[in-house]
């Protein structure tokens, strides 16, 4: 893409993060609901394809997902520290247990599945710490964060519009971070490292610092989601914060999407939730199992048809769209 | 030495039996096709409903009802190859592994659907052996009993038969095979049905100790994945060492600490491990 052509851009995605913000202005409680949910999924699809795409496939996001959401609440908890301060302490947390995992990793040049299976196990740690420390944490019971009347200090938002403008930022921010990583260096070494790690090598590229870079903003970013899911629900879960299941929802989400463009993980979030959701609607509570069967069957699909993701399709289709008058092609 | 802890030790040997059983069908799978099945403890999970349906609703016998479970689970290993494997034989390993993940939340949310979340058991109860003062799950020296024949049937069967040499020789260079004569094709259906067989196995076995649900393959799928890493993808014998030392460290730390730091601390000893040596334990 040109300079021009981003500039052409500009003027329209004014106007739809206009819409976007005016949006819960115009929708009930309920759509406001699924608004907040997938703006908060689309921050940690998008953190996590930050390395996807680079074909750092991890299965162990729900790890920065449960440190990020629980580090807030326990400070607040126990000592009464802000979420403001308690959700970067979390962020950096997460940060470094990734260093601490991703720096051997790298080092040691695990890629492909054993990377997938590491990251597995470093999700399923994360769970059962915060089972274990069912002290502080409730355990599988779940825990809430206190009560506050000082609702913008403790970051307890009974309005659904004041929260989902904050997760809008949080959104906006993470998206610019895709922005910085695709517009940098970086990302020509990165794309270099996953065609051929010895190849990049060879040619000058830090491997190492690369992929820690990349690792350190998604599972920052993942921390940051994680964090605002709790401070929005204001309840915490360790099954749904961390472990295998939510991390390979997050892995799923990204793909079905589409993890190589900025957009596809937000595309990701809104299509799982609105078909969850709509498929509930549609069953009732009576069919519970029912919209997962049909998203699982579709995942499949997805990986073996269209490894892309939603967003890779469409674009795929459009360009392949203007010829529409071949006349002037010369015969072959 | 404390009688507790040689309870801990002699629990965690008949833990083993469970993860070696467990471990023997993914890994042959590996082995063969090269491939990581996410989805192998829903497989397990399927079967123990089969067993749980037949025997609870129509009242069939436990044994016909096992019986059943296995040839299903069989079947389903070949449906996981012909659906969701082969369209992607030739795509990066990581796809593979993500297309099973896909067939892993069909399986749970179809489970979801037909059987509802509750937890559900067979309502046996086998007996608890005390030996020397030692208290050891029946249940669960019937599956260490299983695991360790099934390992010398698995052995005997791709040491001396045709089609177990062709399934190693398989493994070992996959383009030369073609050439040979062998069918890759039914090679690969064959393991699938084996490997899916012996996931029937395990849920036979695991449903005598555990209720069923329609996550439960999320609580023994991880471990099952680190036994058979651990061990040397692909690596039988390995995998069977690895199940022992892993069902120690549960096992034995679970005396000392809570059993989630217990597992925790599997889940370590597998990460610090695998950085350490990436081949696994027994590999090359």
């Amino acid at each position: 893409m040109t300079e021009g052509q981003i500039n052409a851009w500009r003027i329209p995605a004014l106007v739809a993060f206009a819409l976007l913000l005016a949006a819960p202005f115009f929708l009930s409680n309920y759509y406001q609901h699924m608004a907040v949910q997938i703006v908060i999924w689309s921050v940690v699809y998008t953190a996590w394809s930050l390395m996807g795409r680079f074909r750092l496939t991890s299965l162990g996001h729900g790890a920065f997902l449960g440190v990020g959401a629980y580090v807030p609440t326990l400070l607040w908890n126990n000592f009464g520290v802000t979420p403001w301060l308690g959700i970067p302490a979390g962020m950096a947390l997460a940060v470094l247990l990734a260093m601490v995992v991703g720096y051997p990793c790298f080092r040691m040049k695990v890629v492909g599945h054993y990377f997938a299976l590491v990251t597995l196990a470093l999700g399923q740690v994360v769970l059962l710490v915060i089972v274990a420390s069912r002290e502080v944490t409730g355990g599988s019971l779940g825990m809430t964060p206190k009560a506050s009347e000082h609702a913008w200090y403790a970051l307890q938002l009974e309005d659904k519009r004041e929260f989902y403008a904050v997760v809008l930022v949080a959104w906006l921010l993470t998206l610019a971070v895709w922005r910085a990583v695709d517009r940098g260096l970086g990302r020509a070494a990165l794309e270099a490292l996953a065609e051929n790690e010895e190849a990049a090598a060879s040619i000058g590229i830090d491997v190492l610092r690369e992929k820690l870079r990349i690792t350190a903003l998604s599972a920052g970013l993942t921390a940051l989601g994680g964090a605002l899911y709790a401070q929005y629900l204001l309840y915490l879960n360790p099954e749904a914060m961390s472990g295998v299941g939510i991390s390979l929802q997050i892995v799923f989400a990204s793909i079905a999407g589409g993890m190589y463009s900025m957009l596809g993980p937000t595309v990701g979030a809104a299509f799982t939730i609105l078909l969850t959701e709509s498929l509930r609607v549609e069953f009732g509570t009576h069919f519970i199992g029912a919209a997962n069967t049909i998203y699982g069957a579709l995942l499949v699909v997805f990986i073996i048809f269209m490894p892309r993701g939603i967003v890779g399709l469409a674009s795929e289709l459009l360009r392949r769209k203007p010829p529409a008058t071949p006349a002037a092609l010369p015969a072959e | 030495m404390d009688i507790y802890l040689v309870e801990a030790i002699v629990n965690g040997l008949l833990l083993g039996g469970v993860l070696a059983l467990l471990s023997l069908g993914l890994n042959l799978i590996f082995g063969v096709i090269d491939v990581v099945w996410i989805v192998y403890a829903e497989l397990v999970m399927s079967a123990m409903y089969v067993v749980y349906w037949l025997h609870n609703y129509y009242a069939w016998p436990l044994l016909a009802a096992c019986a059943a479970a296995i040839v299903f689970a069989a079947l389903l290993g070949v449906l996981v190859h012909l659906l969701v494997i082969e369209p992607v034989l030739r795509s990066a390993p990581i796809n593979q592994l993500l297309a099973t993940g896909g067939a892993l939340f069909f399986l749970q949310s179809l489970a979801t659907l037909l059987f509802g979340t509750d937890f559900r058991n067979l309502g046996i109860r086998l007996p608890i052996i005390e030996f020397y003062g030692i208290f050891i799950s029946f249940s669960r020296l019937i599956a260490f009993g299983v695991a360790l024949i099934s390992a010398v049937v698995l052995y005997f069967f791709l040491a001396k038969t045709y089609l177990g040499t062709a399934i190693r020789a398989i493994s070992q260079d996959r383009e030369i095979m073609g050439l040979m004569g062998v069918s890759e094709r039914r090679i690969y259906l064959t393991t699938s049905a084996i490997g899916g067989g012996l996931a029937g196995l395990a849920a036979c076995l695991l449903v005598l100790q555990y209720d069923v649900h329609p996550f439960i393959g999320l609580t023994f799928g991880p471990i099952t994945f680190m036994v058979c890493v651990l061990g040397g993808l692909g690596n039988m014998i390995g995998g069977f060492i690895a199940a022992f030392i892993m069902s120690q460290i549960i096992a034995v730390g679970g005396y000392y600490m809570p059993i989630e730091m217990a597992e925790v601390l599997a889940f370590v000893f597998f990460i610090v491990l695998i950085l350490i040596r990436p081949q696994g334990i027994m590999g090359k």
